[in-house]
């Protein structure tokens, strides 16, 4: 019979395989669901997986707005992935994003209308501090008093939903807005405007603040005493209390960490490609970070593929729409798919399966 | 099919309409491509089912003249921003973008592709290629606030409300002052969900109102899930956006249903033969826009008899719904006897009427 055994250490084979193998599963099961719904399933898969990349009606233009989409994922999944390594579960990100993007533009809009080179730096220290403290929040509660960071940090998304809401019909709603909600648009804002660096590349300031993150954390993980400390902590948190770990340090830096980037990534948002503080301008940004972490295997590198596949499948998932009438149902399964066969083929870094003669009888 | 074309809002996005005097002719075309995005899935059952079931529509009309597609559950900003791009991008003539949160995106894409219509639903932004609709649902709201005048025992009516937003408010002080018509005694009692579309937070808004002694709900949000608590309560309710008498086949005494079918045919036809113009349009039950659900069979003759006629009065144009004498909340007049609201305020609208007990949040 066969018996899953386990392996004396994890298998670095595997640790590479486990997401080429889990996007070709995906690609399978879902063209099965493709052709379940009377779509031509390569059809479908081209115009999902290829076409943003490579056709040239939809290349030039969807090429950028890959890194567009990409870079407030990455931003929060890097920031969550040192948390999640030292199995600190900041659940919440979505609300510290909320409260990044409101800070920010809280700040522009005060100011309005400012010409001055500093709105927009001091408008990305109002984004990460925002984000950070409303991290805090879960923070001081489970190093005071022991809550429970999950459900303390996801219940404060809803409060910072309400917070947006009230904000947009009130404090911060347009006054030439005609009784409508919603801010005055910051692409119409030059000073606090996250524009486009080069025109038509999609890089924005959020982008490259990305991509150095993912550069600055690849060095902190690996090359770093706080990488060690986090990388002891999720392994062997006993060891990791002998080495002299704080544990309540560590907590407070793994979320105060991942507050910072989902606020930064919350205010490059609102401040360029979003452009306005509506009643729910949140689009689960925050939520679907937490699938790119895993995805990416809590590791920077892994997490910038990854950002950049979710950012895919959902370009082409609009494709697919529009162009051959796929469900968006089905392209969320899809994403879902493609997280499910990770976590299942991930069995085998630390599991083989061996054939084992069965006794008669 | 004529729609009733009036120029609402010009006081308001004067600019907007300025810059549409200088309107381009566009030529005809053989066969056209439309596509439509929603805010939510085709699936919800109201806001969204509905624009789907005007796209429909459109096919049925034209046939092989009109290729037709859409993307469900667009995100208001950037998202919305990247899918009309990709449409235009593939050669549709036309986009209906269907949510008012669209608007700054619609603005976006449309100076980026000039020879691509776009027609924007509930907004005030227009452009020589981007036209606005919307509907009037506050004709409905007169006819509802009626019915539940009339069938109220408690005096208490109920009121499930979005946002408060000009439409909102306009909704309620409609209603209101209809139930008060025909039952000086009716009281409204408002809770503000903060939300379009949230089952369980619609559910529990309708069973305080209940709690607190309503026996008729009406809802401004797009779940069916008020309709279906005040079914098993065996009170009434008005479906909204579409026909729920599934979800309350006693409860439902009627339906406010929006039909954007007759619109959306008449607006590909004027692309499919070179007439279209960008536009204000803001249709009523005159022009079929604001449609009803049959009456429940269960509600007494008169009350039907006092709903029709208060349709057939709309339609006509015999009766506005705002027509004085009225009163703001604090008591200072708004409308004279006879006077009729203009179309500025009523798109506006961010004050009560006399007798609403409730404040709007702020």
């Amino acid at each position: 019979m066969l018996v899953l055994e386990k392996r004396p250490e994890p298998s670095a084979l595997w640790r590479w395989l486990a997401p080429i193998l889990a996007v070709v599963l995906t690609l399978v099961a879902g063209g099965v669901m493709f052709a379940i719904l009377g779509k031509d399933p390569l059809a479908a898969i081209r115009m999902i997986f290829w076409d943003p990349l490579f056709n040239e009606t939809f290349a030039a233009y969807a090429r950028p707005q890959l890194l567009v989409k990409a870079a407030p994922l990455i931003l929060i999944a890097l920031g969550l992935s040192f948390g999640f390594r030292a199995n600190i579960w900041n659940i919440g990100a979505e609300g510290q994003y909320i409260m990044g993007a409101l800070a920010a533009a809280g700040v522009a809009l005060a100011l309005y209308p400012l010409d001055a080179w500093w709105l927009f730096p001091l408008m990305i220290v109002a984004g990460a501090l925002g984000g950070f403290l409303w991290a805090m929040i879960p923070a001081f509660l489970r190093t005071r008093f022991g809550t429970n960071e999950i459900l303390v940090s996801l219940m404060l998304v809803y409060v910072a939903e309400a917070f947006q809401a009230a904000m947009a019909l009130g404090p911060m709603r347009n006054p030439e807005g005609h009784g409508f909600p919603g801010s005055r648009n910051l692409q119409d804002y030059p000073a606090a405007h996250n524009a486009e660096l080069v025109a038509g590349t999609g890089m924005h300031w959020g982008v490259v603040t990305a991509l150095l993150a993912v550069v600055i954390g690849h060095i902190v993980l690996n090359r770093h005493l706080f990488g060690f400390q986090v990388r002891l902590t999720g392994q062997a948190p006993k060891a990791a209390r002998f080495a002299g770990v704080d544990a309540d340090r560590l907590v407070v830096i793994c979320l105060g960490i991942s507050g910072a980037l989902a606020g930064l990534a919350g205010m490059f948002e609102i401040s360029g490609p979003s452009g306005q503080v509506s009643i729910d301008f949140n689009i689960g940004y925050g939520f679907t970070a937490i699938i790119v972490a895993f995805l990416g295997r809590l590791h920077p590198i892994g997490i910038l593929l990854a950002g950049l596949l979710m950012a895919l499948s959902y370009i082409g998932g609009e494709l697919a729409q529009f162009g051959l009438g796929v469900p968006a149902a089905a392209i969320k399964a899809l994403q879902g798919m493609l997280l499910f066969f990770l976590l299942g083929v991930d069995v085998f870094t630390n599991y083989r399966l061996r054939w084992q003669p069965g006794r008669a009888g | 099919m004529t729609m009733k074309r009036r120029t609402v809002l010009a006081g308001l996005a004067g600019t907007t309409a300025a810059a549409a005097l200088g309107v381009p002719t566009f030529a005809g075309k053989d066969k056209v491509k439309a596509g439509f995005i929603y805010v939510g899935p085709v699936g919800d059952g109201g806001w969204s089912f509905q624009h789907d079931q005007g796209r429909k529509a459109v096919e049925a009309a034209y046939g092989d003249k009109v290729e037709t597609s859409y993307v469900e559950s667009v995100p208001e900003g950037a998202d919305a921003e990247r899918v009309m791009t990709q449409m235009a991008l593939s050669g549709h003539d036309i986009i209906f973008a269907t949510s008012f949160g669209y608007m700054d995106a619609v603005q976006n894409v449309a100076k980026k592709f000039p020879k691509v219509k776009f027609e924007h639903a509930t907004g005030y932004k227009r452009a020589p290629n981007v036209a606005t609709y919307s509907s009037r649902f506050y004709e409905g709201r007169a006819v509802i606030g009626t019915i539940a005048g009339m069938v109220t025992r408690t005096n208490k009516v109920g009121y499930i409300a979005s946002y408060p937003i000009p439409e909102v408010i306009r909704g309620i002080n409609s209603a209101f002052i209809h139930a008060r018509k025909k039952n000086p005694n009716v009281e409204f009692k408002i809770v503000w969900v903060f939300t379009w579309f949230d089952p369980s937070k619609e559910a529990d808004a309708a069973k305080a109102l209940i709690e607190q002694g309503c026996d008729v709900i009406m809802q401004h949000t797009d779940s069916t899930a008020p309709m279906a608590i005040a079914e098993k309560a065996g009170i009434t309710a008005f479906g909204q956006a579409s026909d729920m008498s599934a979800f309350g086949p006693h409860a439902q005494a009627t339906a406010i249903i929006d039909n954007w079918a007759p619109y959306y045919v008449d607006r590909v036809g004027k692309v499919l033969d070179g007439t279209w113009k960008s536009e204000d349009t803001w249709g009523g039950i005159a022009s079929g826009m604001v449609a009803f659900a049959p009456f429940n069979e269960n509600l007494p003759a008169e009350v039907k008899a006092a709903a029709q006629k208060m349709i057939d009065d709309i339609k006509s144009g015999a009766y506005h719904p705002f027509t004085g004498p009225l009163n703001k909340q604090d008591g200072t007049p708004w409308l004279k006897p006879g006077e009729v609201a203009d179309d500025g305020t009523l798109a506006g609208m961010n004050f009560y009427v006399e007798g609403i007990t409730d404040t709007i949040p702020s």
